[in-house]
């Protein structure tokens, strides 16, 4: 069994973790990036369409092409990368250094030892049996992700005539993707009265391509004794019934940050955002980071690039110094968000927010407040759930807690 | 054409128990399934339950008799064989003063069956078995011996073996017709193939009516009784340390709270006659009634921790509430085994031997083997080694430590050694290794273990399917389709 070890290990090559990578190791600390796969970018490897990279490399970029943009990035920082390696489990040791165990075809087992861990271990989609849809086992039901890497990475077709199940942004992108390679679509199906994906996506993605995006619809029933043959569609405002023919049916009802590792830490988790709850250096536990959709899922890679890169600098940080400021001010939110992130800050600082809406309006207010008192604002335009809100924020020193609000405008 | 001692028609827990039985004895052996691998009839959405003998009298019913002997057979097996399974213990448990009566009814059956160690629990007691189980529990009675099992890993274990002793199995053999011409009968195939046998035993589960009619054997109609299942994350706090059986109504064991052999947690199965044998989906219904019954039964079950959802079908024999298992009285060669319903499984090892002792009564000469029997390779579930095994076996198999289902931690040397057991399909793989069962579902393996099984078995990718023809995954490759 090899043993390994480094000050600052991240777990997932994606988006996040690359970026996490290059802010740590730029920082001085010795880093390693393990990631399951043979190679860098996660999911962006099967993201082949372009509109990454806007807002981290000022260019538009395919998703391999925003891989690779990052992953020259870690390396040229002079983070090292191991890949086909998956870590089954990570324990903190009585030194308060930590131990994961990887396992690949390479190099068998190996023990890597680290003085800090970041988790960038991105999401999982939600499946046909986590929005309980009764029917038929039939072949060819998948999630939209899966059909785009058979489609994007193996060559191959999942069907030829597919109903979308939720209006996420993958499903979106893949009922253009269907498109393109001859697959009918008879339809994009939503339970919401609204849609969930990006506007930009509804407009590229379904609107030129003349597919149908059915609001407050539902799949009640998948029918196919072998292969799927129809769905049952269900009116979520009349009651009404009628049936799709199709033969795949594909699901993008949302994404599960994946953080089983960090559970079996004992890592409290956020129920709104699936993810950890951290403090402002993205810190869930002295010396555990975390980064990326795993922490809360991001609309943008680049977001989840630029956010990670503080979990980066701050797990280097800890590496090297075995201390971080204390984030004593709470973080709460009001009911139209549904979360912020981070949950604690640092007073006296700056500090940057993430937020998600819980409710759709034209224009509103962002309100930081310290009790009675508000410390900051900002005028949001086009609020919609789909799209998360961001704020920069002077911390005042002295204040131990800190509530955002958002109130439509009238 | 191919000319068999026995050809055993139904390769699900009777019929793979049967073979598998036969294969110790010097005897040209033939198994066939209609469906493209084991299991996939009735026993894949079995319970996975090792009944613990109190449910029928052992006096008057040959399935108990069959169930306790078979119940006993589990260890040796386990330890030729290599498959889940768990002596975890099962509670009957009465949750209002007015089941009472039946659960002492229940009790007394036992004892009467001489169910080992079965013992009638004081509520404290039985808190004190399961602390999970909800508050409302009342009473009830532990029986040690019963059990969880793999159903489909011990229906593959018993096949494999089988096979490598020298039974022959053939898939996708939907039995059509049949002639009996002098000490041969001839089976022809839906496709076309022939087989000859000597003597035919029908084990076809659902099928075992139309196996019986075209073998010239009784008419009977088997009609299949629906089971729908839950099955919750291995995370899921729902899981109890035991079985947890409810007092158990006329037609049906009940809804059960199982703690799987895979370390899932099971809720089901519902019980509902239907008309049709390939029907086999779920309802928003059933769901909503087995949630509710099971989170009466036992704390900390959720919706949240839903993995999949499944049906299976009982094979029922309207009117014989029995096992029918004898030699044909309008057939002599034909040897019955239908209408195995519940305690099939349990029951299944004994079956086996049941069934060849008939076959022994009508004539064959059962010679025990001199060669030596031929023994699986273990397994080697990256999820049951130690870091230091899997380490040590990669120095032989590279593949031993590349993990590709991440949710059950699975190998790809474990899915290379599925299909090269000749699991070519999805669902097969998925059965034999547990690969995509987990929480995402194959959403992230499914795509990797289609391409082992395309490299490892040479179908081309577009062939593959998830159990057998008429369910391929894919429709071809890109470029196949002319984009309007």
């Amino acid at each position: 069994m090899k043993n390994i070890s480094c000050d600052v290990a991240v777990i997932g090559a994606g988006g996040a973790g690359l970026s996490a990578a290059a802010a740590a190791a730029a920082a001085g600390a010795k880093t390693i990036v393990i990631d399951r796969e043979e190679s860098c970018g996660g999911v962006l490897c099967q993201c082949i369409h372009n509109g990454f990279g806007l807002r981290y490399f000022n260019e538009e970029l395919t998703g391999p092409e925003y891989a690779l943009r990052m992953e020259k990035c870690a390396r040229e920082a002079g983070a090292d990368i191991m890949l086909g390696e998956t870590v089954s489990k990570v324990i903190r040791r009585s030194d308060n250094t930590f131990e994961a165990t990887l396992f690949s075809g390479a190099n068998g087992v190996t023990r890597l030892n680290a003085r800090s861990f970041v988790f960038a271990t991105g999401c999982r989609e939600r499946t046909r049996a986590n929005i309980a849809v009764p029917g038929d086992r039939s072949a060819g039901v998948y999630t939209a992700g899966s059909a785009q890497k058979l489609m994007n990475l193996s060559g191959m077709l999942p069907g030829k005539r597919a109903v979308i199940v939720g209006s996420g942004d993958i499903g979106l992108i893949m009922a253009r993707r269907c498109r393109w390679s001859g697959i009918d679509v008879a339809a994009v199906v939503e339970i919401l009265p609204e849609p969930s994906g990006l506007p930009r996506n509804i407009a590229q993605c379904l609107r030129d391509f003349d597919i149908p995006l059915l609001l407050s619809h539902r799949c009640a029933r998948i029918i196919g004794r072998d292969r799927v043959e129809a769905v049952e569609i269900e009116n979520m405002k009349t009651g009404e019934r009628f049936n799709f023919q199709c033969d795949t049916v594909l699901f993008s009802v949302g994404l599960i940050p994946e953080n089983e590792l960090l559970k079996s830490m004992g890592i409290v988790m956020n129920t709104a955002t699936g993810g950890p709850c951290v403090d402002a250096s993205l810190q869930c536990a002295a010396g555990v980071f975390a980064a990326g959709n795993s922490l809360h899922v991001h609309d943008l890679v680049d977001f989840a690039s630029l956010e990670a890169r503080r979990a980066g600098k701050c797990a280097a940080e800890y590496a090297s110094s075995g201390t971080l400021p204390v984030a004593s001010v709470e973080v709460s939110c009001s009911k139209t968000l549904k979360y912020a992130v981070p949950n604690r800050c640092i007073p006296g600082t700056s500090g940057e927010f993430f937020f998600r809406p819980t409710v759709s309006c034209a224009r509103a207010v962002l309100r930081a407040m310290t009790g009675n008192r508000e410390i900051a604002r900002k005028l949001c335009i086009s609020v919609r759930p789909a799209e998360m809100l961001t704020m920069k924020l002077e911390i005042p020193a002295g204040i131990n807690n800190v509530g955002f609000e958002l109130e439509e405008c009238k | 054409m191919k000319q068999y001692d026995v050809v055993v028609i139904g390769a699900g827990a009777t019929g793979a128990a049967i073979a598998w039985q036969l294969s110790h004895y010097d005897l040209k052996v033939a198994l066939v399934d209609r469906c493209a691998d084991a299991s996939f009839g009735v026993s894949k959405a079995n319970s996975g339950i090792v009944h613990g003998g109190f449910h029928h009298s052992a006096d008057s019913t040959l399935k108990a008799k069959l169930e306790l002997e078979g119940n006993e057979m589990f260890d040796a097996l386990k330890s030729e064989l290599d498959f889940e399974f768990d002596r975890c213990g099962i509670l009957v448990v009465a949750y209002s003063e007015d089941e009472l009566p039946a659960l002492q009814k229940l009790y007394e059956r036992g004892v009467g069956n001489k169910v080992p160690g079965i013992e009638m629990c004081s509520r404290e007691r039985l808190f004190e078995l399961e602390p999970k189980l909800s508050d409302t529990a009342v009473a009830g009675f532990f029986v040690p011996r019963g059990g969880v099992i793999e159903p489909y890993g011990y229906v593959f274990s018993l096949v494999e073996s089988a096979e490598l002793n020298g039974v022959e199995f053939w898939r996708n053999f939907q039995a059509a017709e049949s002639v009996h011409e002098g000490v041969f009968r001839t089976i022809t195939a839906a496709d076309g193939r022939k087989i000859q046998a000597r003597f035919t035993v029908n084990a076809a589960g659902l099928y075992a009516d139309e196996v019986s009619r075209i073998c010239g054997g009784e008419e009977f109609e088997i009609k299949p009784r629906k089971g729908e299942e839950y099955l919750l994350d291995r995370t899921s706090p729902g899981r109890p340390s035991k079985v947890i059986f409810p007092v158990p109504t006329p037609c049906s064991k009940g809804m059960l709270v199982i703690p799987t052999a895979g370390g899932t947690t099971m809720i089901g199965p519902s019980a509902t006659m239907i008309g049709d044998k390939t029907e086999n989906s779920t309802t928003q219904a059933e769901r909503e009634i087995i949630f509710e019954h099971s989170q009466k039964m036992i704390k900390g079950i959720s919706e949240r921790d839903l993995v999949a959802a499944f049906s299976g079908l009982r094979p029922v024999l309207p009117g014989n509430e029995d096992f029918f298992i004898a030699r044909s009285e309008k057939a002599a060669d034909l040897i019955q085994a239908a209408g195995i319903q519940s305690p099939g499984l349990t029951a299944s090892p004994a079956i086996g031997v049941y069934v060849k002792n008939i076959l022994q009564k009508c004539g064959l000469e059962m010679k025990e083997k001199n060669s030596p029997r031929k023994i699986l390779p273990p397994k080697n579930r990256a999820r049951e080694l130690s870091d230091e095994e899997i380490d040590k076996l990669h120095a032989d198999e590279k593949l031993a430590s590349r993990i590709i289902c991440r949710c059950e931690f699975i190998s790809e040397a474990e899915i290379v050694a599925a299909v090269h057991r000749g699991h070519v399909t999805l669902d097969g793989v998925k059965f034999r290794t547990r690969a995509g069962m987990g929480r995402c579902q194959g959403g992230f393996c499914a795509p990797k273990i289609m391409q082992i099984i395309s490299r490892e078995s040479g179908i081309p990718m577009e062939q593959l399917t998830k159990r057998g023809p008429g369910s391929e995954l894919l429709a071809g490759k890109l470029g196949d389709l002319e984009v309007k």
